[in-house]
C-alpha cells in the first residue's frame, strides 16, 4: 500500500521525530520525504508504504489520527493513486 | 511525485470545496414488471436493495481511503411510469413509497426514477405517474420526479405541460418545498447522476455507476491567477482545472464500480454549486468580471464558462454523459441568492442563461399567486429553447404558497434558501389552453 501523508502544525520541537516514531511502531517505510517551514507553519510531506496483509489502511489512518490529537499537528493520510490520477497523464 | 501537486491536490479538496457531488447507481427494473402490482414492487424492492446493497459502504470506504469527500449516494430507475404500467394499479403512490423504503434501507440520499416520459404522446402508465406525484411526493422524502415533455426529435407536448403547471400548483399547496424533488424536462439524458432529475434510461446496461462532479471553488481559486488577461487565458484556465477535477471524478468512478462489480458508466462533467461560501458559480462569472451575475455580459461569460469545462473534462474521462455543464440553480449558490435579493438577477436573464448553460430555470421560487397557466408558459419556453437548441433544459420552480417577492423559501442544507422572484404577470392561459402537440423543429436552415 502506497500513501502520501500529509504534516502540518505549529512548529515545534520533534515533529519529525514524533511522526517518524509513530511509522516505525506501525512499520511503515518512509519512501521520500520533504518538509518546510511556511511562516511559522511546519508542512511535511511523506510518501510511506507498507504492507497492507499486516496493517490495513483503516488502523494506519486511526493511529495516525491519535497522534494528531496528542501532538496537536494536522495528520492526512490519502492513498497515493489519487494524486497520480488527477496530476498526471 | 512532486510536492508542489500534492499540495496543489490537497488544497482543492481541503479549502476549495472539490467534492465528488454524487455517486449515483443507476438500475433497471425491466425485470420487475408484473401484472400484480404487489409483486412488482416486491420486486421492485428487491432489485433495488440486493444491487446496490453495498453502495454507501464502498462510497464511505473511497472517502475514507482517498480523503475525497463524497457528498451524495444515490439511486436512479427506470421511469416508474414505464415499469407500473404492466399493473392494473390505478395511482402509482406505493411505487413512490417502495422506492423510499428501499432507499431507507439502504441509507441512500435520494432515489430518482418515478418519471414519465411524454415528448411525443401519453402511454397509460404516464397519465397515472402524473397525477400521483403531488401524492408521491408529499408521502416520500427521498423520492425524486421528472417528467420530459419535449425532445429536438419529438417537438413539444403542450397537453403535458398544461398539466404540470397544475401538478406544481398542487403540489406547493401541500408544501412548496415539495416542488424541489420534480424536474419538468426537455431533451431529459438517460445518464444522468444528478438530482432531482435523474433516471436510468430504458437503453441502458442492467445496472450502471455514474459519477457527477463539482468544483465552482477550484475553478474561481485557478481564475484568480489571471486577472486581467485576456478572456482565451482564462478558457485555458478553466480547461485545465475542469480536467484535474474530473480525473478526480473519473478515478473515484472506476475504483466504485471495480468494488461494486458493477460497469462504469459515465462521468458528468458538472460544476454543481452549494450555498458554502466559495463554493459557487456565480462567484466564477463575476471572477471573469462581471460585477454582477445578471449584468449583461452574464450570457457570454456563462457560455465561454461551460464549453470550456466541456473541452477540458471530456479529455480527462473515458466516457462523458449526464448534464455535463455548469449548473445554475438559484437556491443553491450563494452569490445567486444575494444577486436576486439585490434585484441584479431576475428571472429573464436566467432563462436566457439557460440557452447556453447545462439546464434550466432551476430552483427558483415564484411568488404563491403564480397561476399554473403561468408556470406553464415558463416550462413551455425552456422546452422550446432546449429542442430548437438541441440541449436538455428543464424547470424546478417552487411557487412560495402565501408569499410574494420579498419573501423566501427555505431549503435547507445543500439546497439552500430561494427568494421569491417576480414573474411576468401577463397571461399566456389561452395559449396552454389550446394543447396538443408542438412539431419537432427543422433540422437544416440553422438560423
Amino acid at each position: 500500500m502506497k500513501a502520501i501523508i500529509t504534516v502540518v502544525g505549529q512548529d515545534q520541537v520533534g515533529i519529525v521525530a514524533k511522526v517518524a516514531n509513530e511509522l516505525a511502531r506501525l512499520e511503515i517505510n518512509i519512501v521520500d520525504m520533504s518538509q518546510t517551514l511556511m511562516e511559522h507553519n511546519f508542512t511535511m510531506m511523506l510518501s510511506a508504504e507498507w504492507d497492507d496483509q499486516q496493517l490495513s489502511f483503516a488502523a494506519a489512518k486511526a493511529a495516525l489520527e491519535d497522534l494528531s490529537q496528542s501532538a496537536s499537528l494536522t495528520i492526512r493520510i490519502q492513498r497515493q493513486a489519487v494524486f497520480d490520477a488527477i496530476q498526471k497523464l | 511525485m512532486e510536492s508542489r501537486s500534492i499540495l496543489e491536490t490537497i488544497q482543492m479538496v481541503a479549502e476549495e470545496n472539490l467534492d465528488i457531488r454524487t455517486i449515483t447507481m443507476g438500475i433497471s427494473l425491466f425485470d420487475c414488471i408484473d401484472s400484480d402490482g404487489e409483486r412488482a414492487r416486491q420486486k421492485i424492492y428487491d432489485k433495488i436493495t440486493t444491487s446496490a446493497k453495498d453502495l454507501v459502504k464502498v462510497a464511505d470506504q473511497i472517502q475514507e481511503e482517498y480523503g475525497i469527500p463524497i457528498i451524495n449516494k444515490r439511486i436512479s430507475v427506470t421511469p416508474i411510469a414505464l415499469i407500473a404500467a404492466a399493473s392494473g394499479d390505478q395511482d402509482y403512490v406505493a411505487y413512490a413509497v417502495t422506492m423510499e423504503r428501499a432507499a431507507q434501507a439502504l441509507g441512500v440520499d435520494l432515489i430518482g426514477g418515478f418519471s414519465a416520459l411524454v415528448q411525443k404522446g401519453y402511454q397509460s402508465g404516464d397519465r397515472k405517474l402524473i397525477a400521483s406525484i403531488p401524492e408521491a411526493l408529499a408521502a416520500t422524502s427521498r423520492v425524486c420526479s421528472s417528467v420530459n415533455v419535449g425532445s429536438t426529435r419529438a417537438g413539444i407536448n403542450l397537453d403535458a405541460i398544461g398539466e404540470m403547471g397544475r401538478v406544481i400548483k398542487q403540489i406547493a399547496a401541500d408544501d412548496p418545498i415539495n416542488c424541489m424533488s420534480l424536474v419538468v424536462f426537455a431533451n431529459a439524458v438517460d445518464d444522468n447522476p444528478f438530482m432531482a432529475g435523474a433516471f436510468h434510461g430504458v437503453g441502458e446496461a442492467d445496472r450502471v455507476i455514474n459519477v457527477g462532479i463539482s468544483g465552482p471553488g477550484v475553478v474561481k481559486r485557478a481564475l484568480e491567477e489571471v486577472r486581467g488577461q485576456a478572456i482565451d487565458v482564462v478558457s485555458e484556465q478553466i480547461k485545465k482545472t475542469a480536467f484535474k477535477v474530473t480525473r478526480m471524478g473519473q478515478f473515484v468512478g472506476t475504483i466504485a464500480a471495480e468494488r461494486l462489480n458493477v460497469p462504469f458508466g459515465i462521468v458528468d462533467l458538472s460544476l454543481a454549486p452549494t450555498p458554502n461560501e466559495g463554493d459557487s458559480v456565480a462567484e466564477i462569472l463575476e471572477e471573469i468580471g462581471l460585477e454582477s451575475v445578471g449584468a449583461p455580459g452574464t450570457t457570454a461569460a456563462l457560455a465561454l464558462l461551460n464549453d470550456a469545462v466541456k473541452k477540458g473534462g471530456v479529455m480527462a474521462c473515458e466516457h462523458v454523459g449526464g448534464l455535463s455543464g455548469a449548473f445554475i440553480p438559484v437556491s443553491e449558490d450563494a452569490e445567486m441568492i444575494r444577486a436576486v435579493s439585490a434585484g441584479r438577477l431576475n428571472i429573464e436573464k436566467l432563462e436566457a442563461m439557460t440557452a447556453v448553460c447545462s439546464v434550466g430555470l432551476d430552483m427558483i421560487a415564484v411568488p404563491g399567486k403564480t397561476s399554473a397557466a403561468t408556470i406553464s408558459g415558463m416550462i413551455a419556453d425552456e422546452a422550446a429553447i432546449g429542442m430548437i437548441n438541441n440541449k436538455t433544459t428543464a424547470v424546478r420552480v417552487i411557487p412560495a404558497t402565501d408569499q410574494d417577492v420579498g419573501g423566501s423559501v427555505e431549503f435547507g442544507g445543500l439546497f439552500g434558501r430561494a427568494p421569491v422572484m417576480a414573474v411576468n404577470e401577463s397571461q399566456p392561459k389561452a395559449f396552454i389552453e389550446r394543447g396538443g402537440h408542438i412539431p419537432a423543429p427543422i433540422h437544416s436552415f440553422k438560423n
